[in-house]
């Protein structure tokens, strides 16, 4: 069973601007994978389908093996875990802890049960230590990093990640990747950061147009300079692939 | 990123036995305490004198300092302006003081503002200073004020120092391009940065409740940190207002 099945997605958006035309993509259980696009592609678009906000014109998705439809957007929501890009929309509660035990506490859970997630989830990005801070005293590297303790609380079997290397200096952005390889979930990360991805996710789909167009290894995709001129992408100045011609 | 950290002022860590009772019993004290207060005749001097050292002993028992308060009792400062101007203003028969001839009963209607409005304000600050605001809060739910308020009152705090930073951004982004205000002619450009702002913070608004809906919130938002208070701990802090009703009772007598 596939840990996310996205099938002939299309979707517009109410005022008739067509975003997705039949995105078609799987994800195997653990694997990470990069979305890659240029802007306007429909990423977000697409991220926000996984989780049942946005709802198909066409198409279907399944996550572990479930349908995502009205009915079961708790046991989705617990499922897919969405790490927005700006941390600020992200963390909105007066203090970290009760922000990363927000998701939880919606799941039901309570006490120390809930205790025990929020500490597992901050320890696991490195920020125990800011439990009784205000989101808004920390860094932006550390503030992203507790966005993504928020989600991990809920025990995603998905992690889905918008731009995680956006706005991050060289260091918190080394810190962020060196977390998301330990993490032991399937990682979707949408980004335009090239490099990151190569980092990050032996596989990268490019989405352009609304429609998948790439599909394969990273080190592969990103050594098409063709395919990624052709779809607006660019690899920085002087960055090569390693082991790429 | 992250300058003014406005709501810090009010707030003045310790450890005292004001500090750490639950926030649902301070704000019943300070409520009744006022009420008390507010329907205490304004002849009854005594009374306040009575209410005034209440307040100072629990500003004591709190270590709350008085240029802490004293500073902070500016807010109330378009009242005093009220309070002074009464006597001089309202009709009826006069005394003289100092020289001045002043209504009676301005005089009297100035001192029941200033009285007043005093203790209620010094009251507050103490209950400020004590409590963080989050944790206000949190006794505010507790005492079953609408979730929509507590919820609304939460996300102003959080979200208060990202506007302004928002605002202090686009003001450096006006004056970059050699903006000043500098006359009436300019209020249409304030206006409509002040237009972009709200935009931006509806924006914001609904990018928040997407990263709501995305980790299972359905309207009700779990109650995470749960503050009881025991007995004793509703004895401590109803001695305030029940000790002012017991002087009110006495100026009666």
């Amino acid at each position: 069973m596939n840990a996310l099945r996205v099938s002939g997605l299309a979707y517009a958006y109410p005022d008739g601007t067509q975003a997705l035309f039949g995105v078609d993509l799987s994800l195997e259980r653990g694997e990470r994978v990069a979305l890659l696009g240029p802007n306007g592609a429909g990423k977000t678009t697409l991220v926000l389908h996984l989780n049942g906000i946005l709802t198909p014109g066409a198409g279907q998705v399944h996550v572990g093996g479930l349908e995502v439809g009205p009915a079961r957007l708790r046991e989705i929501r617990r499922r897919v875990g969405l790490v927005f890009q700006d941390p600020d929309d992200q963390l909105f509660m007066p203090t970290v802890r009760e922000d990363v035990a927000f998701g939880p506490a919606n799941l039901g859970l309570r006490g120390s049960e809930l205790e025990r997630r929020v500490k597992v989830a901050l320890a696991k990005v490195g920020m125990a230590h800011a439990a009784d801070r205000p989101p808004h005293h920390l860094s932006f590297g550390q503030r992203r990093r507790v966005a993504v303790a928020t989600v991990l609380a809920m025990e995603p079997e998905i992690l889905v990640l918008d731009e995680p290397s956006s706005n991050l200096d060289p260091a918190s952005r080394r810190e962020l990747s060196e977390i998301l390889k330990n993490l032991d979930v399937t990682v979707l990360m949408v980004t335009h950061d090239l490099p990151y991805a190569l980092e990050i996710c032996e596989r990268s789909l490019i989405l352009s147009g609304g429609v998948v167009v790439a599909d394969g290894p990273t080190p592969e995709i990103l050594a098409d300079g063709e395919l990624l001129t052709r779809h607006r992408l660019e690899l920085p100045y002087g960055f090569a692939v390693p082991g790429a011609q | 990123m992250g300058a003014g950290h406005a709501h810090g002022r009010l707030y003045r860590a310790g450890d005292s036995i004001v500090h750490r009772l639950p926030p649902q019993c301070k704000l019943v004290a300070v409520v009744a305490f006022t009420l008390v207060v507010v329907a205490t005749d304004r002849e009854r001097f005594p009374a306040f004198a009575g209410y005034a050292a209440l307040l100072i002993v629990v500003a004591a028992v709190a270590g709350i300092r008085p240029p802490f308060i004293l500073r902070r009792m500016t807010v109330e400062l378009p009242f005093v302006l009220f309070a002074v101007a009464l006597p001089f203003l309202s009709p009826g028969p006069r005394v003289e003081v100092l020289g001045v001839w002043l209504s009676v009963d301005g005089l009297l209607a100035g001192w029941n503002i200033l009285a007043k409005a005093t203790l209620g304000v010094v009251a507050s600050i103490l209950l400020a200073a004590t409590t963080e605001p989050r944790i206000l809060l949190l006794g505010a739910a507790r005492l079953r004020l609408p979730q929509l308020m507590v919820q609304i009152a939460m996300f102003m705090l959080r979200y208060a120092d990202v506007i302004v930073e928002e605002m202090r951004r686009m003001k450096v982004a006006r004056e970059s391009r050699a903006f000043a205000a500098r006359n009436l002619k300019q209020v249409p450009v304030i206006a409509r940065s002040a237009g972009a702002l709200f935009i931006r913070s509806y924006e914001r608004g609904e990018r928040v409740h997407l990263a709501m809906l995305s980790r299972g919130y359905t309207g009700t938002f779990p109650v995470i940190d749960d503050i009881s208070a025991s007995r004793w701990q509703w004895g401590i802090a109803g001695t305030l207002p029940l000790t002012a009703l017991a002087i009110l009772a006495g100026s009666l007598l």
